[in-house]
């Protein structure tokens, strides 16, 4: 399980640096696709399988899908590939890498300097604990995002209504 | 022969079976396409391929020859890495999804505890195919068929997870042979969850892009849609894929809502399961059939607004009554 988990991290982080660096904006999308199954494999391997197939569902079978199909729509040739190599010299990595490494040289020293010796996936955490979780100690949340959900299809359906009268 | 451990021998012995799953599955897919074009021929009072071999049984034979011996012709507008990958995902994920499928009580690749979530999510995966083929072929047809893809799988996909949560919540479990066992004690699923039944079949019909939702194909209109630009073995694989979809959808009709493998004289044959449970996969991929031979194709808005207002409430009722009931019995 440890390998697994190493490979799909790995994974995830090289598709992860093609997103931002990839002049295309399909092919981004594309490697974002890989990015969330790579980390949806993450959460496989480390015991969490219901998370796993839900980050597939919801963010590779659904989100994804709508971000693809407005990106298809906008019909970007060759002139915008053009463009974003253009926008991406070498002098424009310098600032972001160098703020980006100094988060990662904090990340590290916390990990290693007190390693937590646990080891991966020791339970399995099946969809019953996921639901009982979900509407005992954080029910409030739960409560919360639908909320938040139900406000914003109110919104959408606005915003399409207005557009069918005119 | 130390290393021969019988652990390791039960280790081959899955995966052989594993292979033998996987070969059926493809292998029953492409004869599917023979078997296709003979039924509607018998439905619609012509003869049908019947030139090649007796009763034209080798006519699958001389198509694979041809599309074997095709020109793979990639047109050089195309985007070659997403035009060549699209093909392979249409094949591949519904194939995939045929590893939780229960065949028989000791047949079947894998045993997963989230075996439906599993299904769904390779549903979710297969629509990149259409739309990365409709994108990369640089053609305004091609485009045309993988927009309306898009628009349908967001439709339909919403009650194709809901329709079987009434299901779910029943048995208490995602896993497949947890279903199947729980039909053997109690009814098969099509009486108690008859509106799960209707709803999950149409959005099956939906998944495999199949007749009536084939607007992403539509010949009249877009003539062939998405795939318009591929040739040879590329095309072959989407429409193996297409079959592997029938097959998938109607091998999850059998187990989720007609008790899987269970049949009369199982105690006394036990052989008899796998028997049960083709005959019953089979008579699926009849009806998935005669659906195109006999109904029309409606506009792809019409399928839209059924999906949205008629399926979703219809399925929403019928998980909130499964719901109560559940509790009630409690």
């Amino acid at each position: 399980m440890e390998f697994a988990f190493y490979f799909a991290s790995g994974a995830a982080v090289v598709a992860t640096l093609r997103v931002i660096s990839a002049s295309n904006p399909v092919h981004a999308l594309l490697y974002l696709v890989i990015s969330l199954l790579a980390v949806a494999m993450c959460f496989f391997s480390l015991g969490a399988p219901f998370a796993g197939a839900l980050e597939i569902i919801v963010y590779a079978g659904a989100i994804m899908v709508l971000f693809v199909f407005v990106v298809m729509m906008l019909n970007l040739g060759p002139a915008v590939a053009q463009q974003e190599r253009a926008w991406l010299r070498p002098g424009v990595w310098v600032g972001p890498s160098l703020l980006a490494a100094a988060l990662l040289a904090q990340l590290l020293y916390v990990l290693f300097g007190e390693p937590s010796n646990a080891t991966l996936a020791a339970t399995s955490v099946g969809p019953k604990e996921v639901g009982i979780a979900l509407f005992g100690p954080y029910l409030l949340a739960v409560e919360l995002a639908s909320l938040l959900l139900l406000g914003a299809l109110v919104a959408a359906y606005h915003l399409g209504r207005h557009e069918a009268k005119e | 022969m130390s290393w021969l451990t019988p652990e390791l021998i039960a280790v081959i012995v899955q995966v052989l079976k594993a292979i033998v799953i996987l070969l059926v599955v493809v292998v029953a897919g492409a004869l599917l396409s023979f078997v296709e074009r003979r039924l509607l021929g018998l439905w619609q009072d012509r003869y049908g391929p019947n030139r090649v071999g007796p009763f034209g049984l080798f006519q699958l034979a001389a198509d694979m020859l041809k599309m074997f011996f095709k020109e793979d012709w990639t047109p050089p507008f195309v985007d070659k890495p997403i035009f060549t990958l699209a093909p392979v995902v249409a094949m591949s994920s519904l194939l995939i999804a045929f590893a939780v499928v229960p065949v028989t009580p000791t047949w079947g690749v894998a045993d997963l505890n989230i075996g439906l979530l599993f299904f769904f999510a390779m549903a979710g995966l297969t629509v990149y195919a259409v739309l990365f083929a409709g994108w990369s072929s640089n053609n305004k047809f091609a485009l045309l068929g993988s927009l309306r893809a898009s628009a349908q799988t967001v439709s339909y996909e919403v009650f194709l997870g809901l329709s079987l949560m009434g299901i779910v919540a029943q048995v208490g479990s995602f896993n497949m042979r947890d279903i199947v066992e729980y039909q053997q004690q109690h009814l098969w699923f099509i009486i108690p969850q008859f509106l799960g039944f209707a709803t999950f079949f149409i959005a099956g019909v939906a998944v495999t892009h199949r007749h009536p939702f084939d607007q992403p194909e539509a010949e009249q209109e877009l003539a062939d849609g998405y795939h318009i630009e591929y040739a040879g073995m590329k095309w072959g694989m989407f429409f193996v894929g297409e079959y592997i979809g029938i097959v998938l959808v109607s091998a999850l009709l059998t187990t989720l809502f007609f008790g899987g493998w269970h049949g009369p004289f199982l105690e006394t044959l036990p052989w008899l399961s796998f028997f049960w449970f083709a005959l019953k996969t089979g008579f699926f991929i009849m009806v998935f059939i005669l659906l195109r031979a006999s109904i029309p194709r409606p506009r792809y808005d019409q399928v839209m607004a059924f999906s949205w207002k008629f399926c979703l409430p219809l399925t929403l009722i019928n998980l909130l009554v499964t719901g109560a009931l559940v509790l009630a019995a409690q």
